[in-house]
This record gives structure tokens, sequence and C-alpha cells, in this order.
């Protein structure tokens, strides 16, 4: 599905028109794939290295002759074309990942190796995050899912949580009452716990840690974070409450959000059809044809049809996740999860986002926003998957 | 478990997803709404609006096109010296106040189309259209104006202006900008005369760009013209009565018993409805509204409250009659009052002792004393005689608003048992408490229209229509409300004697020098005393003069209530302007010039003056009556109508 346009369509191929790149795009697609699975198997884990290697030089090599478009410089121009190393470095550290937790030497449930693997995941996302692609960098946060399927420790997901947790409960309600909140928990847990000698000088520790965390979640979020990112979290989180601040809001972040809102509101449960969206095809939503494409589908296909998309994306998802549990070889199974994890991001922010639930973070949904870095990132992503998948039989 | 979480985590998204998706576009979906997407420009088309015409087919009020200059700030572009000063000069604003205007403009919004300069006269409007296009971000747009073709019936007629944000708030057919009426028949037939505008929905883009119609235009739609009315105002009669009222304020209603439609409805001061056209309407309206000594918006034919007085006898001795406790020729006496307890209502030196029809002609007020007496004192309480007495006064469409087609109206006053209980308390109150409702004064209060139409009432013998505006609706029916009879509680026989008595009236009573020859006129007179307030302190003022009146006597063409403020006793004003508005309307030329040239020469300037001089005062004397040159009659006035039937 192309993103909606203007007017009538003359020629399909038309390439001035986003619709008509896009579907050049798409055709290139196909090339991708048809490559994708012709190469070997085994080629993609021999050079899982090299690849990766070669994706952290085309993202370093945009310092030198990067273009720089909406503040981000995450481009090369290539004649009128551009393209976005980034979205191939994505496939690039999910090979790299999955080499290198499948080598027989590497126990992830030691530290030296869990270090080893934060480094290959995030050296990309550093680099990426140095071009101002804040959104792109989030993604790599999927990998976690692949370590912790892989054996890390559960301390790491208790730990994440409670960091989400304490994040949130700062914001939203300050740190004091955070901290309150901690030692009534704290003591629950002793109570029923119902240990003759509490642990009490493990749970004072605990709780000093997390009372630090509280205040250095306050801390970096008003001090690191620019101005735009401490909005979108707290218009996310319901933190402002003074009209004019609000009035202010809507007319600069939360328009975006506010007419993406209305846009799929006003489809209803069958929608206004297609190429009959008004505010779509008046453009009233912003990037509507990148990131809030969702908007056009919820109010041009109603209820109907972007359900449908949900559940689509939730059964691409959990299929590739089925697989990768039933691969052989834990590259291939590595590398599935990476593919479901990441397909899986991009998801949770760009619908969430759309629909009010995420702080606006600019990434794509998949196989859906217009631009051919994304598209083509995604089908070699997925493909390489694909390839690994047929190829499970003559593994051993 | 490890294997789950992200399985658990796409599946949990998912469903929160489709919740949201439900809530999004299910539950809070309200059906889409072309009028609320504000993705489509609406663009308006405004019909017509209908014309008003008089009883006769004379045309009143027509429209006539006025143009705007309009500006979208955000297209204006800076202007070289050379052109800024022609397009100032063009529009007659120098470049400090184009700025200024300008600036405004842009404050109020950059991308919406405002006036920049309103009402252009046709010459400007020529000069400018082949200039426009040089200046950009502004245009030119018409719009349509009332022309009233009448220097008379403001109140009647009303005037339209622009909608304020109440309406707008009420009303979803309004936009800002849009014109309504704002008094008389453009309230009150607003919506048939001004059609349907017709709405064509533009598609639009986010920069305000029109992209084309919207759905290939399936939802435009086209203007509805609006429709001609024409009123039951007798245009030649309204000119009459409101000449006859120059240097006087008060109100003339007359109205045709068979038909109940309003022939004249004057009041006074009033003004040229041409004044609240065009440019100067904002101006010319404020300071009528500032003007709280003459009132000129106040319509006193519709809104002013007075105790009715002796007119108001002729309804006590039908209620006597119905109710059985007097007959026609049952006597009283009067020594120049009637004695109740220690107290005592005067009265005037007449004969007595006295029957009913001397009674209604010599106005005596110990005659209705002891009619009403005898009227409430038949049940067993007082408040059982006044709840009689109520539901028989009521019937004459008094103490209620009339329910008609004029856009103000005040609904009277008529005093019931509750009234009485509530100022003293229940069975602590006699008859004689509420002694003055036999004369018409006291808690009795009336408006001239109500008045009319109890005259409209007793000339028809027991049954009015509701007194309206409206004649014909082009291929339209009027209101079936204005076309049934309303039955009042009296029975047909008992109306003879009393219009008799209203007959003597004129032949041998209190109005027997303003009688016209020729015809049999019903009438009666009525003063009212009113008071002011001057530093806090209550003051009297000069007696108002009263009149009601019906014509002829039997199958009545005109009944109507006359009313001048301070005018003094009923026949000295009132009755004089009733006599020559009936033969007016009966014959078309007067015969009683004598009349003519008394209430034209005679102004009641210097009374009014008397409460704001700031100087002790007299009132009810002879002597202050003004005299001042004669209006004269123009032409048109002094002979029949050529186009009435």
């Amino acid at each position: 599905m192309s993103a909606s346009h203007t007017g009538e369509i003359t020629n399909f191929f038309d390439m001035s028109q986003p619709y008509g790149k896009q579907a050049v795009f798409i055709v290139l697609a196909f090339i991708l794939i048809a490559i994708t699975l012709s190469l070997e198997a085994k080629f993609y884990e021999r050079f899982a290295s090299i690849i990766y290697l070669i994706s952290l030089l085309s993202l370093v090599g945009l310092f030198l002759f990067g273009k720089n478009v909406n503040g981000a410089t995450s481009w090369y121009g290539i004649g009128g074309m551009t393209l976005q190393p980034s979205e191939f470095a994505k496939f690039a550290t999910a090979l790299a990942v999955a080499k290198y937790i499948s080598d027989l030497e590497t126990d992830l449930t030691t530290i030296k190796d869990q270090v080893r693997t934060m480094v290959i995941i995030l050296l990309p996302a550093f680099l990426i995050l140095l071009q101002n692609d804040a959104g792109s960098t989030l993604v790599y946060g999927a990998f976690f899912f692949v370590l912790y399927r892989e054996g890390i420790q559960q301390i790491y997901l208790i730990a994440l949580a409670t960091l989400v947790g304490i994040a949130v409960i700062t914001l939203k309600f300050g740190i004091l009452t955070t901290v309150l909140i901690l030692v009534v928990l704290g003591l629950m847990v002793n109570l029923y716990l119902r240990k003759r000698k509490p642990p009490i000088i493990p749970s004072i520790v605990i709780l000093l840690i997390s009372s630090l965390l509280a205040v250095s979640v306050s801390f970096f979020y008003k001090s690191i974070l620019k101005p735009h990112q401490q909005d979108r979290i707290s218009l996310w989180l319901r933190l402002e409450k003074d009209p004019d601040k609000i009035q202010q809001m809507k007319q600069t972040i939360l328009y975006n959000l506010n007419e993406s809102e209305k846009a799929i509101s006003s489809g209803g449960f069958k929608g206004k059809g297609y190429l009959e969206g008004t505010r779509t095809t008046g453009k009233f939503v912003p990037e509507q044809h990148t990131d809030y494409i969702f908007s056009t589908v919820g109010e041009e296909w109603g209820f109907l049809g972007s359900s449908i998309v949900v559940i689509l994306f939730v059964l691409l998802i959990g299929r590739v996740v089925v697989l990768a549990e039933s691969q052989k070889s834990q590259f291939s199974r590595v590398y599935g999860y990476s593919v479901a994890a990441i397909f899986f991001i991009h998801f949770l922010i760009n619908v969430g986002m759309v629909m009010g639930l995420i702080p606006t973070v600019g990434i794509p949904l998949p196989f859906f926003s217009y631009g051919g870095s994304a598209l083509w990132g995604f089908t070699i992503l997925l493909f390489i998957f694909v390839k690994l998948d047929s190829n499970k039989i003559n593994e051993w | 478990m490890r294997k789950f979480l992200l399985l658990f985590l796409v599946v949990f998204v998912g469903v929160v997803f489709l919740g949201r998706l439900f809530y999004l576009q299910v539950y809070s979906f309200d059906s889409y709404n072309i009028i609320e997407d504000n993705a489509i420009r609406r663009v308006y088309d405004y019909p017509k609006r209908g014309y008003v015409y008089d009883r006769n087919g004379k045309l009143l009020v027509a429209n006539q096109p006025s143009y705007d200059i309009m500006v979208i700030p955000r297209e204006v572009t800076d202007m070289e010296d050379d052109l800024l000063s022609e397009f100032c000069g063009l529009i007659g604003i120098s470049p400090e106040e184009y700025e200024k205007k300008l600036e405004k403009a842009y404050r109020y919004s950059p991308r919406l189309p405002q006036v920049f300069i309103s009402h252009l006269s046709k010459d400007d409007y020529a000069i400018l259209q082949e200039k426009m296009r040089k200046f950009d971000g502004y245009y030119i747009q018409k719009r349509s104006l009332r022309s009233y073709q009448t220097a008379i019936g403001a109140n009647v007629l009303g005037d339209i202006g622009e909608v304020n944000q109440r309406i707008i708030n009420r009303d979803p057919y309004y936009r800002l900008g849009d014109l309504i009426g704002k008094q008389g028949v453009e309230i009150s037939y607003e919506n048939t005369l001004r059609g349907q505008k017709g709405v064509k929905y533009i598609q639009k883009d986010r920069f305000n760009k029109d992209i084309g119609p919207y759905k290939e235009g399936i939802y435009d739609t086209l203007p509805v013209p609006g429709k001609d009315i024409t009123i039951t105002i007798d245009a030649t009669l309204q000119e009459y009565g409101e000449l006859l009222m120059t240097n006087k304020r008060g109100g003339i209603i007359a109205i045709e018993p068979s038909s109940g439609e309003i022939l004249a409805m004057v009041s006074a001061p009033s003004y040229d409805p041409n004044i609240l056209v065009g440019r100067e309407r904002s101006k010319n309206f404020t300071k009528l509204y500032r003007d709280s000594i003459a009132n000129p918006l106040f319509d006193r034919g519709l809104q002013a409250m007075y105790p009715p007085g002796s007119p108001f006898k002729t309804l006590n001795s039908l209620i006597g009659l119905q109710e059985g406790v007097v007959s026609v020729s049952d006597r009283f006496t009067c020594s120049m009052g009637y004695r109740y307890g220690n107290r005592r209502m005067g009265c005037h030196a007449h004969h007595s002792p006295v029957n009913m029809n001397l009674g209604i002609y010599e106005s005596c007020n110990a005659y209705f004393a002891n009619v009403y007496r005898r009227i409430i004192d038949k049940y067993d309480t007082p408040a059982k005689g006044m709840d009689a007495w109520h539901k028989h006064v009521t019937s004459f469409g008094l103490g209620n608003y009339l329910n008609n087609d004029l856009s103000v109206g005040q609904p009277g006053k008529v005093p019931s048992s509750i009234t009485y209980n509530r100022a003293y308390g229940e069975n602590r109150w006699y008859t004689t408490f509420t002694l003055s409702n036999a004369i018409g004064q006291g808690e009795v209060l009336a408006t001239p229209i109500q008045l009319a139409n109890m005259a409209a009432a007793i000339g028809n013998r027991g049954f009015y229509y509701t007194p309206h505006i409206i004649k014909s609706i082009e291929d339209e029916t009027i209101p079936e409300q204005f076309t049934t009879k309303k039955y009042t509680t009296i029975d047909k026989q008992h109306f003879e004697p009393v219009i008799r008595g209203m007959y003597d009236v004129y032949n041998k009573g209190t109005a027997k020098w303003v009688q016209v020859p020729g015809i049999e006129i019903c009438g009666k007179t009525g003063t009212a005393e009113n008071f002011t307030r001057i530093d806090g302190k209550k003051v009297q003022l000069t007696d108002h003069s009263i009149f009601m009146a019906f014509a002829p006597k039997n199958n009545p063409k005109i009944a109507l209530a006359v009313f001048v403020e301070n005018g003094y006793w009923g026949s000295r004003f009132a009755g004089k302007m009733a006599s020559l508005m009936i033969e007016k309307h009966l014959k078309g030329t007067i015969s009683r010039t004598d009349l003519e040239d008394w209430v034209l020469t005679h102004s009641l300037e210097n009374e009014y003056n008397k409460p704001l001089s700031n100087e002790p005062f007299k009132i009810n004397g002879e002597t202050e009556l003004q005299l001042v040159d004669k209006v004269e009659v123009p032409e048109h006035l002094k002979y029949p109508e050529k186009t009435s039937e």
C-alpha cells in the first residue's frame, strides 16, 4: 500500500510523486528479495562480520559525506536519490550478534561476553545517535529480547522493569512519592516473606539504589533531555497542567498527535474509503506518508482495515518468533529472534505513537511508510531469515 | 518462560492496539460530520432576502447591493509607496490607518478572509473594481443589504444586522458575518425571508489551499431564495398615525376586528429605518440605543404597560351582566364618589342615580365600584370571586402574552386571588382591598395592543382573532392560530348595552367633541396616573391620555387603542387622534380638519422636559401645551390611496 496522494494517478511510476517513487522502490525490493534468496544460506553466517564492518563504515562515512535532512545527518545523496545506511545497519547488526552469540566459545552468562555483545549492539546505535536520529537508536533496544532469550540473567529483566517503573512513577508523581511507594512496597514484601529476620540490610540497599534512581531519572529528564523531548514525555504522561502551555503544545507537538488521532477517529468503523480521507488528502497530518501513515489507514479503512493491519503485524511477528524457536542452528535462531524483535519495536513505537499511546518518536512502520532505504532494509532483514529458515533441513 | 516473553508482549501489544482503535474509531466516533471537518472549506452562496409589501401591495422593503473590500492578511504583499498611496486614496484612509487595520486583521487571523472596508458606495466600487487585481490579498465581496422604500414603520419593519456569537452558538445555520433580523418582522419572519443559503464543499490542504470540490460536489446545495411577505400594515394609515404622533410620545395600535390583522402599529418617537443600513448603521444604532430619554427603540404600542383606566370599565359591565349580578337598568347613586369604610373613591360631577348606559358614557367611578363589588361578593369568599373575575378578564387577551408574530411584547397584568394572597396572606383581604380594579387602576396593567384587541373583541360581540402582522407569504398559508376565533367568556347578548354605552361616549359623553359626521364610533376615554423617579423620589407626572375605540358600530372595520404619554385627559390627545385614524381608514379623507390642525400644532415636548429640568413643576395643567408650526400633511396622505380596493 502506498502513501495517500492528491489528485489523479496519471502514471503509476511517476517519479515526481511519492507514490511513483515508492512503486519503483517496491519493484526494486522484489529484485532484492530474489538476490537475498539466491545467495547461499551459509553466506550470511560466514560474511556476517564483514557485512557488519561495512555497515559500520557506511555509518561513519556519514560524518564526512552525509546529507542533512530535517536536522538528522542520516543520508547519502546519490544522484537525485538518498540512501539511509542506518536502515541497513539493522540486519547487519542482527547478523553480527547472531554470529557472535552462536560461537561455541561464547557464554552469555559471563560478564565478559555480555560486554562484548553489548559493544556489537551499541556501536551502530551510538553512531546513529550521533547523527541525531534518536528514533532509529531506540530500535537497538530490540536486542534486549534476543539476549534475554539466549540466557542472560533474570536480574536484567527485573532491573529493566524496575527502572522503567521507577522512571514513569517519578516523572508522574515526583521523587518523594516514589520513595514512599518503594518503602511501602518493601515493607509489604518483608511481611509477605514472614521471615523471622527480615532482610533489613538488603532492603535498605535496594531502597537506597531505587531512590538514587528516582533522583537521577528526575535529573535526566530535567537537565539532559532537550525541551522538545521533555515535552513529548510530559505529553505522554499528561504531566502538563498549565492550560496556556497545553494550548501552545497543541499548536506544536500536540498538533501532529491531535491531527493523527482525529484522522483515525474520523474513519469510524468502515472508514471513508480508499483515497477519500479528507484529512489525509488535505495533508493535515504531518509526515502522513512516512511516520504517520497509520493514520491514513485508520481514516480511509476505518476500524475494520486498521485492525486487520494490527492483526497481520501480530501474526507476522509471532510467526517469525515461532519459526526462530524451531531453528536447529543457534545462528538462525538468534537472527530470527532479532528480526522479530526489530519488527516488534517498530510496530510498537510507530503505531503506538500515531494512536497517542507512546511519546512521539519518528520511526517508520515496516512495509508501510514511504522510503526506499527502510523498505529495502526491512526486505533484506526479513528475507535473510526466510532463506535461513528454508535451509534448516540442511543444517546440522 | 524465556521463550514466551517476546511472544507474549507481541500479543499483548496487539490487543492493546486493537482496544485503542476500538476506542478511537468505534466508541468515540461521532458520525462523520462534514461541517466539523477542517479539511473542507465551505463556500456559501447567499440567496436574495424576501421583500416586504404592505396590505395594498406597496413595496416597503427591498434589497440593495453593497460592496466590501475583503483582505486575507497573509496574502498581502508589501506595496511600493506610490502603489500604497494609490490604494489608500482609493479607499479613503491614511497610510497609518491602513497599517493599523492590516495589523489588526493579521492578529485576528492571517489566513481567514475578513472585511477590510465595509459598505463601499456604488461609485467607489466602479472605480476600484478595475484596479483590485493590483493589490494582492484584497478582493471585493458583494453583499446584499436592505433598502427601505419608505421612511416609516421602523418598529414594524425592523432591520437586519450581523449575527453575534450567541446566535451562532445557538443556531449552527449562521456563520460569522451572516446577516439576521434584529427587530420587527425581520426577526419574526427571519426564516421565511432569508431563504436557505447554498453551500459548496471544497477540499483543501493544510496550507488552506483549495484542491477541488469535495467528492465532485455531491453534497453541494443550491441556495433557496427567501420568500416575499405581505404584512397587514396599511402603509398610508401607518404614515398618518406617525404624522399625528409628531412631537408626542406614545403608541397607536389599529386592528381589523374581522381578521385580527394589525392595520397600523405606531410608536413614537421613531426613526427612519434607512439610518440602520450601511456604514453608519452601528453608529446610528448606538445613538438610538443610548437615548434613554426618548427611548426610540422601545415599542410603546407593544411594550408599554399601563393601568388601562376607564376603558377597562366596559369589561366590568360585561362581567357584571354575564355573572347576572347587575341588570342594564340597575341604578346606583353617586355623590361625587363612592364611600367604603372610611375611604372614598372620587368621581366628577354628573347626574345621579346612574344606570349602566350613563355609567359608561359619563365614566362614573361609583357605578363601577358597585358593579365590581357585586361581582366579587357573589361568591362565598373574595378569593373565589376574584378568580371568577380573573377568568373573564383574561378571556379578552389581557394578562398574558398574545402569542402573536411580533418580535416584542409584554404580558400586562391581571390580578387574581394569588396576587392578593401573596400581598396580604390567605383570607386576610376583602373585596374593598381590590376596589381599584373596578376602574382599571391599581393592579391591572395592559399594553396598547391588548387594549386594541379588547376593543376588537367587544366590537365583534365576544370573540377576537390574535392580532398579527402577517397577511400572506408567497405560496404558504399563514399560521392557523391567526385564523381561529378566540371566544371570550361573555355571551353575545350582553355586548349590546355596553356597546350602546360606548356609542354614547361619542354621542353625548366624554368624547362628544371629537365625533366624526357620518361614522358611528364606539369608544371609551381613559387617563392613567403615572409616576417617575427623580433623585430617588417618586414624583407624579401629568396623566397619560388613553383612548379605545372601534367603528363602525356594527360590523366594525377598525378597532384601536391610542395612548399619548402625559397627554392628560383621554379625549384631549388620544381621542382626537383616534377619530382622525378612524376617519382616515374608513373614508380616506379627513373632514374634521380642525381636529387634525389641533393635533399637528400641539407639542408635548415641554411636558416631557419637565422632569428633566431640575425645577419644581406642576402637572395636569392646561397651560403647558406648546404651540408649534403645523406639521404639513404630505400630499399623498390627503386623498384616498389609489391602489386600495
